[in-house]
């Protein structure tokens, strides 16, 4: 139950062709990498993959399913399924973290769950056992506004491990932490997918971490796929390629760089 | 992409305040805005006289007791009034609200009925609001007769209509990104209002809600002109029989009114910070 996208093409409102003759097919439990420069359109195709993006172009399949083909109710069923982690963490500051963690299931909840929980939390167990897994736990009961950065990055991703879904989606879900966190949080997002079988797409800017965790990686330049290779085939001339406006590759720095082919090149620092 | 040397936005900037500026001339004119008429001698006196009927307050203490009981009545129509006001502003302003429209997501489809529904929405708000609470209470004295219950229900009306179209306002003015991440995960749209809107918003719809109650308590001095009970009755009877000491005592009340809800607003505001 994957997905599908075939020839998906994304023109913003003032012109900008965002996406262009996207063709791709990811199969249920897959693990895909998204890499490619600032700009160059992952976050709006990650926005097509979780149904908020309706393409102009092209034709969509979501866990089966035709997003915009079929009715809102049906389409809100289907976004529940899908969670995508944000680059920015959309938390209210004065929201508590238990609340924006369990914010993740209002998909599922019926209206009144939803209501009585911001005043009796309905499962403080649940969003702490997702907090613990990224160290956050005792941090359950505090505002979010008492959070740095990258915890707060955390919670967000907190709810939607909590959400449970069947698509898990991550743009640059760890561009605020640090890079041993990076690590353990890519880690986690992998075990979590393989763990439960669910679809994972994540975008990273650091192409070490991309290619030490993810078996596909999908390279993004322009709007349109560079290349969908196996970790293992992508070289160091397509990454040159890839970020050829750039000026040099992005890594997470800081960590043992020995396990990709393309890896072992000398400063791939971001400018 | 070429930089222009000049900022682009300076022309324009100039153009727009030297056009309000020339608007509001001839409005001034037109309104006969003479501020140095204030200080003419005459006026000055006319106005002196006038204040000093005011002096001193009346404290008898038959009329305090009055006063008392005209000031829980007036306590009682502005409270129920705005009861009433947010049990209507709250739907309206919630269908202004274009970051909770799931429909925009995508765009997705059925977007047009929601479009007509603002606009249905936004034309009952200007007609509630459109009609002032004196005209509305009119109306229901007629339908009432003398008393409270009009009040409330013209309170109820004009101020529905305001609250509304504010609350709409400033839930579309905060930040719009919390509630549509929830609306991407499938939420509905009063929970995504619930977790991702009033978090930021609550702050400044109270203390918009309470202004408005303080609002409330003024405005019925203007109902009691029309028969609808409380100080403003009491304000009426009172300049009708030029006393200007029990005129004085009132209008003190309604300072003490006015500071005690600057001070709950004060406080809910720093409750919900």
């Amino acid at each position: 139950m994957g997905f599908s996208l075939d020839g998906v093409g994304f023109t913003h409102a003032n012109g900008y062709r965002a996406l262009r003759g996207i063709t791709l097919s990811v199969a249920p439990g897959e693990r895909v990498a998204l890499i490619g420069a600032s700009g160059a359109g992952k976050t709006t195709l990650l926005q097509v993959l979780a149904a908020s993006l309706k393409p102009g172009e092209g034709r969509v399949n979501l866990l089966g399913a035709d997003p915009w083909g079929g009715s809102p109710r049906a389409l809100r069923a289907l976004r529940a399924r899908i969670g995508l982690v944000h680059q920015a963490a959309p938390i209210p500051p004065r929201q508590r973290v238990v609340t924006a963690v369990l914010a993740g299931r209002l998909g599922q909840w019926p209206l009144w769950k939803s209501l009585v929980s911001l005043v009796v939390p309905a499962d403080p167990e649940g969003a702490r056992r997702e907090l613990a897994r990224l160290d956050l736990a005792e941090r359950l009961f505090e505002r979010c506004d008492r959070l740095s950065g990258g915890q707060l990055q955390r919670v967000a991703l907190a709810r939607v491990l909590y959400q449970q879904p069947d698509l898990l989606l991550a743009d640059e879900p760890v561009s605020a932490m640090d890079p041993a966190l990076s690590e353990l949080t890519v880690a986690l997002l992998n075990e979590e997918a393989l763990r439960r079988g669910v679809t994972l797409v994540a975008s990273l800017h650091a192409v070490d971490l991309a290619l030490r965790h993810f078996a596909r990686v999908v390279g993004v330049k322009d709007g349109a796929i560079l290349f969908d290779l196996p970790a293992a085939e992508v070289t160091e001339a397509l990454l040159r390629e890839l970020y050829a406006s750039e000026g040099g590759l992005p890594s997470a720095g800081g960590i043992g760089s020995d396990a990709g082919p393309a890896v072992g090149l000398s400063p791939l620092r971001c400018a | 992409m070429s930089v222009p040397a000049r900022d682009p936005a300076t022309l324009p900037r100039l153009g727009w305040t030297l056009a309000a500026l020339l608007v509001l001339w001839p409005l001034l004119q037109l309104a006969q805005f003479k501020p140095a008429a204030l200080f003419e001698a005459n006026n000055l006196t006319a106005m002196g006289h006038f204040v000093g009927g005011f002096l001193p307050p009346e404290t008898a203490p038959d009329f305090l007791a009055l006063l008392a009981r005209a000031t829980v009545e007036t306590l009682a129509m502005a409270t129920a009034g705005i009861a009433l006001a947010v049990l209507l502003a709250v739907p309206l302003g919630l269908v202004l609200t274009r970051s909770l429209s799931i429909s925009r997501l995508g765009p997705g489809r059925g977007g047009w009925p929601g479009q007509l529904l603002r606009i249905a929405a936004r034309g009952v708000l200007a007609v509630l609001r459109g009609v002032p609470e004196l005209v509305w209470a009119l109306l229901f004295v007629r339908i009432f007769g003398l008393g409270a219950a009009a009040g409330v229900l013209a309170l109820g009306i004009t101020y529905g209509g305001m609250l509304g179209k504010v609350y709409g306002e400033i839930l579309e003015s905060s930040d719009a990104r919390p509630a549509r991440c929830l609306l991407e995960a499938g939420s509905g749209r009063l929970a995504a209002l619930f977790y991702g809107l009033l978090p930021n918003a609550a702050q400044e719809l109270v203390s918009y809600t309470v202004y408005r109650w303080e609002c409330a308590v003024r405005a019925s001095v203007v109902m009691g002109f029309v028969g609808a009970g409380g100080l403003g009755q009491l304000m009426d009877q009172s300049m009708k029989m030029l006393n200007g000491g029990e005129a004085a005592s009132i209008l003190a009340t309604f300072l003490v009114l006015v500071l005690a809800a600057d001070a709950l607003s004060e406080f809910l505001r720093r409750r919900l910070a």
